[in-house]
């Protein structure tokens, strides 16, 4: 998978990670024209700009490797394989989506694909994280849990809880921090007493890795280095990857709190185009190959967005079923 | 017709008010200054650059130690209004908030207060599911200790906010989110006082009492609205203050009415309904025509998917199936 001696991925990951930045960075695209049509309205996160990070996880991750993520967690599920027609039939709210229609944008779930929970609430991926990594321990599956979140979530108790138990519990987890810089409307420094999220890892007695979130190469190599410690028995490592985001914190988000010309200058080193010609100047793809799985990704979003539109809606007895195991009497 | 005003600017303007009359009234939470925009949805705009950076903070996404810091400065001396972003995430602060805000005059006797207003809004209507539009009330109502305040106008959430805000003891201000862009009345004087615990007779009538608060008034008026062309006469009392809540008003309107119905956005089941509907029936059983009906949500989680959402919250359909079932 990796060549040892430079530390860079084989072609085939190399490809793989594009395809996933690919399929993210067109179906965020596809989500924020929907939703400027008016076609779809719903509430979204945009993770244009973050699509990297996930990317450069999850080629290091098994199919049956959980994460937990948050409401800004699209680029994380499709990079881990949640398919595309469920995901858009929960965005749409139908009764094919992922969860009935029931839990919507911010609650996906699919655990086939190992996406455990999408949780709207800043920091409690974590502490669950902590929980799924605990059963691979206890059951010895061989299982490692990345939990994401962001860099405005470093500041919440449930960060500090969760590192502390992971640590002194050496659960196979990893928590990957994606710092764009803010939360909501407040700037990451305004808010946060340490420079780095990364330095918090010391306070926790686990390795802290700080990396460009934006360099799929750096990227890859923090992800693989935390996830083969976790699977090793090595315990929980906390990676800060920072990027940037391009849309700000939800669509409709008129960005005035930003400055400017740092959106601008981010937005120009677009992460996803610069490592699309990086893979063909170093003779890793052809322009054709590449346009294939564009052209591949572009017709799949299409085809699960008219599914989605055209999905039965789920009928109103759900609001009794799925509360607890059996259905509640309709009252 | 008076001045027209958005139920955020009401806030806005009620803020500004009360920080330029009391130097001790501060305001703190998740991007409420000026920089950020003066909160997501621009409540407390412009307050940061008036009133300085001391007393008007953005803070970190740190729920407990927001309302931790809120308690610690009303101990002492302080008029704070905690800003906790949506309802939903008081959820992470529910410690400071019912084990000590609530408690900490008893526990000590009187001898500590905690003149703290922690405003929150919630709501369904924009498919935010189900950790972002919850009603909590009956949590805080449950607690002893806390005063539980929700306006249902403009003019009345200023008043309602003005008096949380120079209250001693603790206060709920539960906001409703898709309220804050509907316009009504001005208040008279931004700074002007709606007494907590006295409720509002919204609309008048002889044949039904309706009791609510909140975003179901005007639900409840709906109803109200289609009884009448029915030739049934229905009152609607807004509460305004769940906890005091005015039982002397809604006692003696029922006692006329002799059939009332209590409805809340909130879930139905060991809701504030069912508080108001035993007392009803503890005082005054012998003059009911009819059994107390309530409205509220389904038990689950808020929906995501717009026709369950639909289903999810109490329409003016579902008030007036209970107001018809009093009439039977
Ligand atoms: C406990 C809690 N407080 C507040 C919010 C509202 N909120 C949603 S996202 C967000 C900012 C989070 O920023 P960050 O963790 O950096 O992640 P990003 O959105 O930038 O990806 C806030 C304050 C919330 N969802 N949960």
């Amino acid at each position: 998978m990796t060549d040892s001696t430079t530390g860079q991925p084989d072609k085939a990951v190399l490809i793989d990670m594009y395809s996933k930045m690919s399929l993210i960075k067109q179906n965020d695209e596809h989500a924020r024209k929907l939703l400027m049509s008016g076609r779809l309205p719903m509430i979204y996160y945009s993770p244009r700009g973050q699509e990297v990070i996930p990317s450069a996880v999850s080629v290091n991750l098994n199919q049956d490797d959980y994460i937990c993520t948050i409401y800004r967690g699209t680029h994380d599920m499709l990079a881990k394989g949640v398919p595309l027609d469920a995901l858009w039939a929960e965005l749409a709210g139908r009764a094919t989506g992922t969860c009935k229609g029931k839990g919507g944008p911010m609650h996906i779930t699919h655990p086939e694909s190992g996406c455990m929970i999408t949780t709207g609430i800043v920091g409690s991926s974590m502490p669950i994280a902590n929980g799924l990594a605990l059963a691979s321990q206890v059951k010895g599956d061989g299982k490692v849990t990345v939990a994401y979140f962001g860099d405005a979530a470093s500041n919440i108790g449930a960060f500090h809880e969760a590192l502390n138990m992971a640590s002194v519990w050496k659960l196979p987890v990893v928590f990957v921090c994606q710092n764009n810089r803010f939360g909501e409307h407040t700037r990451f420094e305004k808010a946060t007493a340490v420079g780095k999220v990364s330095d918090r890892a010391a306070s926790y007695s686990m390795p802290g890795i700080h990396v460009d979130g934006n360099d799929p190469l750096a990227m890859h190599a923090a992800a693989k280095e935390a996830i083969d410690r976790a699977r090793n028995g090595g315990g929980p490592t906390l990676i800060e990857a920072m990027t940037f985001r391009f849309y700000g914190h939800v669509f409709g988000d008129a960005d005035g709190y930003m400055d400017k010309a740092e959106k601008e200058a981010a937005m120009a080193a677009d992460p996803v185009p610069r490592y699309r010609q990086w893979l063909i100047d170093q003779g890793h793809a052809s322009e054709a190959d590449l346009g294939a799985i564009d052209a591949g990704h572009e017709v799949n979003i299409k085809s699960a967005i008219d599914k989605a539109l055209d999905a039965p809606w789920p009928d109103v007895s759900e609001l009794y079923k799925d509360v607890f195991i059996n259905d509640l009497a309709a009252v | 017709m008076s001045k027209q005003i958005t139920t955020l600017q009401a806030i806005n303007e009620a803020m500004h008010h009360a920080m330029a009359a009391d130097p001790t009234v501060m305001l703190f939470g998740e991007d409420v200054a000026d920089p950020e925009e003066g909160g997501v949805n621009g409540a407390s705009k412009g307050l940061s650059t008036k009133f300085g950076d001391l007393r008007v903070r953005s803070t970190p996404i740190s729920e407990q130690a927001i309302i931790g810091a809120a308690i610690g400065a009303a101990m002492a001396g302080m008029r704070p209004v905690a800003e906790i972003m949506l309802m939903n995430f008081m959820t992470v602060a529910m410690d400071m908030i019912t084990n000590h805000a609530a408690k900490l005059r008893f526990m000590s006797g009187g001898q500590t207060a905690v003149p703290l207003t922690i405003r929150c809004t919630t709501g369904a209507g924009f498919g935010t599911a189900g950790q972002h539009s919850d009603f909590l009330e009956a949590w805080f109502a449950h607690t002893a200790g806390l005063k539980v305040v929700t306006g249902a106008s403009p003019a009345e959430v200023s008043g309602l906010l003005n008096s949380c805000i120079f209250d001693d003891d603790p206060c709920i201000f539960i906001e409703n989110l898709p309220a804050y862009w509907q316009k009504g009345d001005a208040p008279t004087d931004p700074g002007a006082r709606i007494p907590l615990g006295v409720a509002r007779i919204a609309r008048p009538g002889d044949d039904v009492t309706v009791i609510t608060y909140g975003p179901q008034v005007a639900v409840a008026q709906a109803a109200a609205e289609t009884m009448a062309a029915e030739g049934v006469g229905v009152q609607v009392i807004d509460l305004r203050t769940i906890v005091p809540w005015d039982r002397e008003t809604v006692l003696n309107a029922v006692a006329k009415t002799g059939r009332a119905v209590v409805t809340h956005e909130a879930v139905k089941a060991f809701g504030v309904g069912a508080e108001i509907s035993s007392v009803i029936h503890e005082e005054l059983f012998s003059d009911l025509k009819a059994a107390v009906q309530r409205v509220g949500a389904p038990s689950c989680a808020v929906p995501y998917s717009n026709p369950l959402e639909k289903a999810f919250v109490p329409d003016a359909d579902k008030v007036l199936a209970a107001i018809r079932k009093t009439l039977n």
